[in-house]
């Protein structure tokens, strides 16, 4: 269930997770507005930081440009 | 090795939901548990009683994580198997420990049994990744699901209200008075009106 597939393409909860961070969100606020448990959140993030999809700052993650282009 | 009361040892594993790391649980308490294999019928009936008590689990903040030396592929064909044929969804994640990382922190693999295979090892780890409780049960006996929900219930009402629970304690029981460790307390103690004492060190009273 990783959320970011070899070939670029996201999940459909990677993508959930990518249209709510317009605004900058810690993962224990994307976990309430999205439903899942805060421990795939917390690895979904970790996956779509490395892939420059979402950026953190202080805690709270963002959508990319290249997030963006995902949804 | 893990030891009560110390942090649990961390760890990065490959799952059947992607790549989790322990500390991707902080703030929720966990039972971290493993098997022997997938497509064995004694881990198939665990697997079961687990998802059936996965939502209550997670009702009290407390996620499950299976574990056994097996591919993810291996967990992900067992679990479509057991959704298939017995109609029972795995909502949790399973570890592949293939290179047996994860089994050997936590010293899962008992040689006198199996040399390959992880025992049905329980670890509680609570919402500061501290070790709580660990059971160990051999391969040929399942594991009892009352007892997984009724230990998470006991530890965290020994958190939230500082007491202890005695021996098959429910919810709605009264609990331990932790036993006074002075002799002024000692003679307070049994004077104290919302209490039940059998002699000074042994009194129980209710919750709330």
């Amino acid at each position: 269930m990783a959320c970011v597939n070899p070939d670029g393409t996201v999940s459909e909860s990677a993508r959930a997770l990518l249209k709510i961070v317009e605004n900058p969100l810690t993962p224990e606020e994307i976990s309430e507005q999205v439903g899942q448990p805060s421990f795939k959140v917390r690895s979904s993030l970790r996956e779509m930081s490395q892939a420059e999809l979402v950026i953190e700052e202080e805690g709270k993650f963002t959508i990319t440009e290249k997030g963006k282009e995902k949804i | 090795m893990p030891r009560l009361g110390e942090p649990a040892p961390q760890f990065e594993a490959v799952t059947t939901h992607g790549t989790l790391k322990l500390e991707d649980f902080k703030g929720s308490w966990l039972i971290l548990f493993s098997h022997p294999a997938d497509f064995t019928p004694v881990c198939t009936t665990e697997f079961i009683g687990f998802a059936q008590i996965h939502e209550q689990l997670r009702e009290m903040n407390c996620e499950l994580m299976g574990l056994s030396i097996d591919s993810v592929y291996s967990h992900i064909a067992w679990a479509r198997n057991v959704e298939e044929k017995l109609g029972q969804k795995l909502t949790f994640p399973i570890i592949a420990d293939l290179n047996k990382e994860v089994a050997t922190k936590y010293g899962m693999v008992m040689p006198g049994e199996s040399k390959t295979e992880t025992s049905r090892c329980v670890f509680v780890i609570d919402d500061k990744q501290i070790v709580r409780a660990m059971v160990y049960y051999p391969l040929s006996t399942g594991r009892n699901m009352d007892e997984m929900l009724r230990l998470i219930q006991a530890l965290q009402a020994t958190d939230k209200h500082g007491v202890a629970t005695p021996a098959n304690w429910r919810p709605g029981d009264k609990v331990i008075v932790p036993p006074p460790n002075t002799q002024e307390m000692a003679e307070e103690r049994v004077k104290e009106k919302d209490v039940e004492c059998k002699d000074w060190y042994f009194c129980k009273r209710d919750l709330e």
